[in-house]
C-alpha cells in the first residue's frame, strides 16, 4: 500500500480528518523548504503538498504566484527539488505530493518525471492542467510498470456530468476544488454538500477539499463533509508576512498547528458520525 | 524507459489536435465551458442564419471584402515577382482582428453571455472587441500588459472611448503572455457569466480552430480575387506570425494547393541574442495558455521573456496549427529583426503611401529577401494585416534611440 493510502486508512480508523498544508518548493529557498516540511509534520500535517514553482501558474492566484516568483528568483531548479526530497526522505516518512504544471512534466519527460518521483519518494502528483485523455494514458503507464506514484484527479463544481469520469481517472485521493476561480484566500466557500456527494458517488477515494480554505474554522466546518482539507494561500501568506523577521519556520508551524487543533476538536465533537458530504 | 508510451500517436487521435499539437491543457473548472463552446460553435457553423448574419456584419459593418491591391511601386523597387497586398488594414478598426471578434461575439449572443473579456497585445484585438461589444451592448473588459499599455497608448484610449474597461497587467513580463494568463484566470472565476474572446489561433481547443475558421475569409477572398485578376493561384503567401491568426486565415484555404506558405516571426534584436520572439526558430514543444505547441522556454520549462518592437508579435508561443505546419514542413517560417521591420515600415509608407502596422512590417521586410529570388511572372500575396497609426510613436522613439 502507498504511503497515501496508509495515511488515509489510519485517519479513517481514528475518525480524524487529513490536514494537507501546501507550500511552494524553494520559497524562499530550498533549505527553508526542508525545514518547513519538518515543521509542518511536527505541527500535525498528515500529508504535505509541495508546489513546483512555475513561471506561468494558470490555476494560481496572486499569493501562490508570488511564492513561485520568489522560488524562481532564488534559482530553484527541478533537479534540486528532487535532491531536496531525497534528503527529506532520510528523516521523514510523511506522504509528499507534488502540485506541478503539465509543461514541467512534459519537458522532463512524462514517464521519466513519474519514475523520478517514485525513486526519490514522492507519493503523489497533481497536474491541474493535464487533460483527462493524457491522465488516462499516464495512469495506464503507472499501472503497467508498477510505478508507486498516485496520480491525483481534480474535480470542480463545474465538472457536472464529467465528475464521474474525472474522479475515476486517478488514485490516492480526489482533489475537490471548492469553488470557481484560482487559488487564494476566500471569506467563505458556500455550500459544498451537493458537490461532494456527487463526487463521493463517483469515487471510493478519500475526498480532500482545497482552494480558499483560509481559517481553522473553515477547515473544521469542511471536515464534516470531507476526508481532508488542503490549505495553501493562507499558509503562504503567513510565511510571506514573517520573511523579514527570519521567524518564518516557527510562525508557519504555529499557524499550521491551529488548523490541526481545529480539525481535531471538530473530530471529537462529532465522533462516531459518518461524513455526510 | 523500457516500455515508452507513444504519446504523439495517442494524442493525434483525439479531437482538437493538429498532429500532436493543440488540446485542452486547462484547469478542470474550465473544461465544461470549453465543451459547451465547442458544441455551440459546431451548431452555429451548420446554421445558415448564423453564417448569414456573420457575413452581413463583415460586409456592412467591417467593409468586406477588403481589396487585393497590386503594389506596382513596391514590385518595381524589389525587382522580382508581382506583389499583391491583401488590405486587411482597411477593415473597420484597422486590422484583420475584427473578423474573428464578430464571429465570437455572435456566438456569445447565441449563448446568452453578457460579459465579454479579451486579452490584447498591440491593442488591435482589444479595440475590435470593445467596438463589437459597443454595437451589441455588452460589458467589455480587456486585459493588457502594463508595458503594452505604455507603448500602445492610442489603442488604450480608443478602447476606453468605446466603453471598455482596460486592466493593466503587471504580473510576469507585463506583456501579451501575462495579459492572456490574467484573462484565463478571470474566466476561471467567472465562467458561468463570461465569454472569453481569444484574439488569435491560440488557447485550448476549440479556439485555434474557431478563430481560424472566422479568419479564413481572408484566404477565401484572396483566392477569388487573384483568380479574377491573374487567372491562377499565387506562388507565395506571406504573413507575419505572433499567435498566427492573420497567417492562418490567409493560408488555410490554400493548404492543399501548390502554394508556398511563408510565416514571418519577430527576430527582435537578432536570433543570436536572447531578445527575440521567434518561437518556431528558437523554441521547442511546450504547453502555454491551454495548448501544446512551440514555446520559448528554459530547460525546466519555465517560459522565458521574449522581445519584439511590435507588441502583437511579443509572444513566447504560437498557434498549434502553425506548429504542425512547421513540423510537417508544409509551411516555412523565417524571422525578421526590429531594425528590418522598421525599415519596411518606412519603405511601404514612402513607396505605396500605406503606413503598415509594425507586426505587418515583419512580413513586408521579408519581401526584400523573397521578391528578388522570384521570377518577374511570379505572384506574391502579402497579408497587410493592420494599419500603422498606432505605431507612429514607437517608430519615432526607435529612430531617436538609434
Amino acid at each position: 500500500m502507498s504511503r497515501l493510502t496508509n495515511a488515509f486508512a489510519a485517519l479513517r480508523d481514528s475518525g480524524r480528518t487529513a490536514f494537507l498544508p501546501y507550500i511552494t518548493a524553494g520559497d524562499p529557498c530550498l533549505a527553508t523548504t526542508e525545514k518547513l516540511v519538518a515543521a509542518l509534520e511536527e505541527a500535525g500535517a498528515d500529508i504535505v503538498e509541495l508546489g513546483i514553482p512555475y513561471s506561468d501558474p494558470l490555476a494560481d492566484g496572486p499569493t501562490i504566484q508570488r511564492a513561485a516568483a520568489r522560488a524562481l528568483q532564488a534559482g530553484t531548479r527541478l533537479a534540486d527539488i528532487f535532491t531536496t526530497i531525497e534528503r527529506l526522505r532520510i528523516r521523514t516518512d510523511i506522504p509528499l505530493v507534488f502540485l506541478v504544471y503539465a509543461n514541467t512534466v512534459l519537458q522532463y519527460g512524462r514517464e521519466a518525471f513519474l519514475a523520478r518521483c517514485a525513486s526519490v519518494g514522492v507519493d503523489g502528483v497533481i497536474i491541474p492542467d493535464l487533460p483527462l485523455d493524457e491522465r488516462l494514458h499516464l495512469l495506464e503507464y503507472l499501472r503497467s510498470q508498477a510505478v508507486p506514484v498516485d496520480l491525483i484527479p481534480l474535480v470542480a463544481p463545474t465538472s457536472a456530468q464529467r465528475t464521474a469520469a474525472v474522479a475515476a481517472a486517478g488514485t490516492g485521493f480526489v482533489y475537490c476544488v471548492s469553488s470557481l476561480g484560482v487559488t487564494g484566500v476566500r471569506r467563505d466557500l458556500g455550500d459544498l454538500q451537493g458537490f461532494l456527494q456527487t463526487v463521493r458517488k463517483a469515487s471510493e477515494l478519500p475526498l480532500c477539499v482545497g482552494f480558499g480554505v483560509s481559517t481553522p474554522a473553515m477547515a473544521a466546518a469542511l471536515s464534516r463533509q470531507a476526508d481532508g482539507v488542503i490549505v495553501g494561500s493562507a499558509i503562504i501568506q503567513e510565511l510571506e508576512n514573517s520573511l523579514d523577521g527570519g521567524q518564518e519556520v516557527r510562525r508557519v508551524k504555529e499557524f499550521a498547528s491551529q488548523f490541526r487543533q481545529a480539525l481535531d476538536s471538530e473530530a471529537s465533537a462529532v465522533a462516531g458520525r459518518p461524513k455526510n458530504g | 524507459m523500457s516500455q515508452s508510451v507513444d504519446f504523439d500517436t495517442l494524442l493525434e487521435n483525439t479531437p482538437g489536435r493538429f498532429g500532436p499539437f493543440g488540446g485542452q491543457y486547462v484547469p478542470e473548472t474550465l473544461m465544461n465551458a470549453l465543451l459547451e463552446l465547442e458544441a455551440e460553435f459546431a451548431e452555429a457553423r451548420q446554421d445558415p442564419e448564423f453564417s448569414k448574419e456573420f457575413r452581413m456584419y463583415l460586409r456592412d459593418y467591417s467593409g468586406r471584402p477588403t481589396p487585393l491591391y497590386y503594389a506596382a511601386n513596391l514590385t518595381r523597387r524589389l525587382g522580382g515577382g508581382r506583389i499583391y497586398l491583401k488590405r486587411e488594414d482597411l477593415n473597420h478598426t484597422g486590422a484583420h482582428k475584427i473578423n474573428n471578434v464578430l464571429g465570437q461575439i455572435l456566438l456569445a449572443q447565441r449563448m446568452g453571455k453578457k460579459r465579454i473579456i479579451a486579452e490584447t497585445g498591440a491593442g488591435q484585438h482589444g479595440v475590435a472587441t470593445a467596438t463589437v461589444c459597443a454595437v451589441f451592448g455588452l460589458q467589455c473588459e480587456v486585459f493588457m500588459g502594463a508595458e503594452d499599455v505604455e507603448r500602445q497608448a492610442l489603442n488604450v484610449f480608443r478602447m476606453k472611448l468605446l466603453g471598455a474597461e482596460v486592466h493593466s497587467v503587471v504580473s510576469g513580463t507585463a506583456t501579451l503572455k501575462d495579459a492572456t494568463n490574467e484573462a484565463i484566470r478571470d474566466w476561471v472565476a467567472n465562467v458561468d457569466t463570461t465569454f472569453y474572446v481569444i484574439g488569435s489561433v491560440v488557447g485550448p481547443h476549440p479556439y485555434p480552430t474557431m478563430v481560424r475558421d472566422f479568419q479564413r475569409i481572408i484566404g477565401d477572398e484572396t483566392r477569388e480575387q487573384i483568380m479574377a485578376v491573374e487567372g491562377r493561384l499565387p506562388d507565395c503567401l506571406v504573413a507575419c506570425v505572433g499567435g498566427g491568426s492573420n497567417a492562418m486565415g490567409l493560408f488555410y484555404p490554400f493548404l492543399n494547393d501548390p502554394v508556398r506558405l511563408i510565416g514571418v516571426e519577430a527576430a527582435g534584436l537578432g536570433l543570436d541574442t536572447d531578445k527575440h520572439a521567434a518561437t518556431l526558430a528558437k523554441g521547442r514543444r511546450g504547453i502555454i495558455h491551454g495548448m501544446l505547441s512551440y514555446l520559448i522556454q528554459d530547460g525546466d520549462g519555465q517560459i522565458e521573456p521574449v522581445h519584439s518592437i511590435s507588441a502583437g508579435l511579443d509572444y513566447p508561443g504560437i498557434g498549434p496549427e502553425h506548429a504542425s505546419l512547421f513540423e510537417s514542413q508544409r509551411a516555412e517560417y523565417h524571422a525578421v529583426t526590429d531594425a528590418d521591420a522598421v525599415q519596411a515600415f518606412h519603405d511601404l509608407s514612402r513607396t505605396e503611401g500605406i503606413i503598415p502596422a509594425l507586426e505587418t512590417s515583419h512580413a513586408l521586410a521579408y519581401l526584400r529577401t523573397l521578391a528578388p529570388e522570384t521570377p518577374r511572372d511570379a505572384i506574391i500575396v502579402v497579408n497587410l494585416s493592420g494599419r500603422g497609426d498606432k505605431d507612429v510613436q514607437t517608430v519615432a522613439g526607435w529612430k531617436e534611440a538609434q
